[in-house]
């Protein structure tokens, strides 16, 4: 499968890459790994007239400390998430996470702003930065705004990100030692989540229960309320109206959140 | 139009290739180097795995361009002067494959796997091959070449074309 024509550009830094959106706005398409968009591209579903690629905007990549945060810069790959032993030690949720991406191959290309900005409800690390709290910066011409994960995710493979902006970095909070949940069910290895549920400091999240990543609100408050881990993920359904496919019908997608929820809580213990 | 200039098998390249092109097809159409096979062309099946930078990445989901200023390595240039590499030695003494659609893509797949982690477990190894598919199955010689592959590797050479070799042939007539 061949992707329709288009220009390419390679953007040498992020203001260059910010420049060259002002110029072409909606008529481009950031590549970064391009693990999303080319398929997407292959299957004419998405056809830019322009790529702008940052893939080798050195500025772009790279993870610091910032505080109490860790600073992850946008075309961090999968792979150097997972191996990288400050993420490891400060959000080790998010390097497990960026290890179930897919499988070796995808993880030297992916990239988590790729990822965040893609914003597949069913994908990995939107869930994680979702029940982390963390926040991504979209710089634009204008300046750098910061958008909470809460916020950022507003529908199917959509996001706060505007045509002009570019998502430059991801933040989350550093939370050495403290206990967290991850679970993803799938039916095949490096497949997306059939449904996912993650836990951390009182956040619950779920992946492909709705058309975002999307909390637990219900099963939290239970939590904070003192119930346990079994009768919290009972109420992780709660409000949900998840898709059908092949994979799962409604009913089931919900059952999966719950008995996901209470083993990501029960890891916590 | 656009010029790429790549590093190919160690021999320095510059074309001349359209936006749109996939490494995949630049390898076989405009170098020739036809072991990178087209599967799945979905990122699925790892038919296409070539070293990028040294690690292993699916051509099939990379453009030509992306590789512009790059290196790239395919299984044609894993042989060091006629010397399979240690993995392809392991597949074939190991009979690592059946049809062998797959067998390129699962190579370069180890040999990555195997600079990252040289003494891998059997469940890392398996692990580890989660992006390639062998439709006829064969995974159990595969995994088995890919153990045996690692221990030259851990030994640092020597001993190992003796035994691999007299089996590979054995098994290649077979």
């Amino acid at each position: 499968m061949i992707p329709a024509r288009f220009d390419y550009v390679a953007a040498d830094s992020a203001a260059h890459a910010i420049d060259l959106l002002g110029q072409h706005g909606d008529d481009a398409k950031v590549l970064a790994g391009g693990h999303s968009l080319l398929p997407m591209m292959k299957l004419r579903l998405a056809a830019p007239a322009v790529l702008i690629d940052i893939g080798r905007a050195a500025d772009l990549s790279g993870i610091s400390v910032d505080g109490d945060e860790l600073v992850i810069g946008a075309t961090t790959r999968h792979a150097d998430l997972a191996a990288s032993e400050l993420v490891r030690a400060d959000a080790p949720l998010l390097a497990h996470a960026a290890s179930l991406v897919g499988d070796p191959q995808i993880r030297h290309r992916g990239t988590i702003g790729g990822s965040l900005a893609h914003a597949d409800p069913a994908a990995d690390l939107p869930m994680a930065l979702v029940v982390l709290g963390g926040s991504v910066e979209l710089t634009g011409q204008d300046g750098t705004r910061q958008v909470t994960a809460d916020d950022f995710f507003t529908g199917f493979f959509e996001t706060a990100l505007a045509d002009d902006e570019l998502l430059t970095a991801v933040r989350v909070p550093r939370r050495p030692g403290v206990p967290w949940g991850y679970q993803k069910f799938v039916r095949r290895a490096n497949d997306w989540a059939i449904v996912g549920a993650a836990a951390i400091n009182g956040r619950i999240a779920l992946a492909n229960m709705a058309s975002t990543p999307l909390r637990a609100r219900a099963a939290e408050q239970a939590i904070e309320g003192g119930a346990t881990p079994a009768e919290a993920a009972e109420l992780a359904a709660d409000g949900t109206s998840p898709g059908e496919d092949i994979h799962a019908d409604r009913e089931f997608r919900q059952h999966l959140a719950r008995v996901l929820t209470r083993r990501a809580l029960e890891q916590l213990s | 139009m656009m010029q790429v200039k790549l590093t190919v098998n160690g021999e320095q390249r510059s074309d001349d290739v359209e936006p749109r092109l996939l490494l995949v097809h630049y390898l076989r159409e405009v170098c020739g180097l036809r072991a990178a096979n087209v599967g799945c062309d979905t990122t699925s099946c790892g038919a296409c795995t070539v070293l990028l930078n040294g690690e292993s990445v699916k051509s099939c989901t990379v453009l030509a361009a992306q590789a512009d200023g790059q290196q790239v390595v395919t299984a044609e240039g894993l042989a060091d002067a006629g010397e399979l590499h240690p993995v392809q030695q392991a597949f074939r003494s190991e009979h690592g494959l059946q049809c062998g659609f797959c067998t390129p893509g699962m190579v370069m797949a180890a040999v990555s796997l195997l600079q990252e982690n040289p003494n891998p477990t059997e469940d890392e190894v398996r692990e580890g091959l989660e992006g390639n598919l062998c439709r006829c199955t064969g995974y159990h010689n595969i995994i088995r070449a890919v153990l045996a592959a690692a221990q030259p590797c851990e030994e640092s050479g020597g001993s190992s074309p003796g035994p691999g070799t007299a089996n590979g042939q054995a098994e290649v007539t077979a």
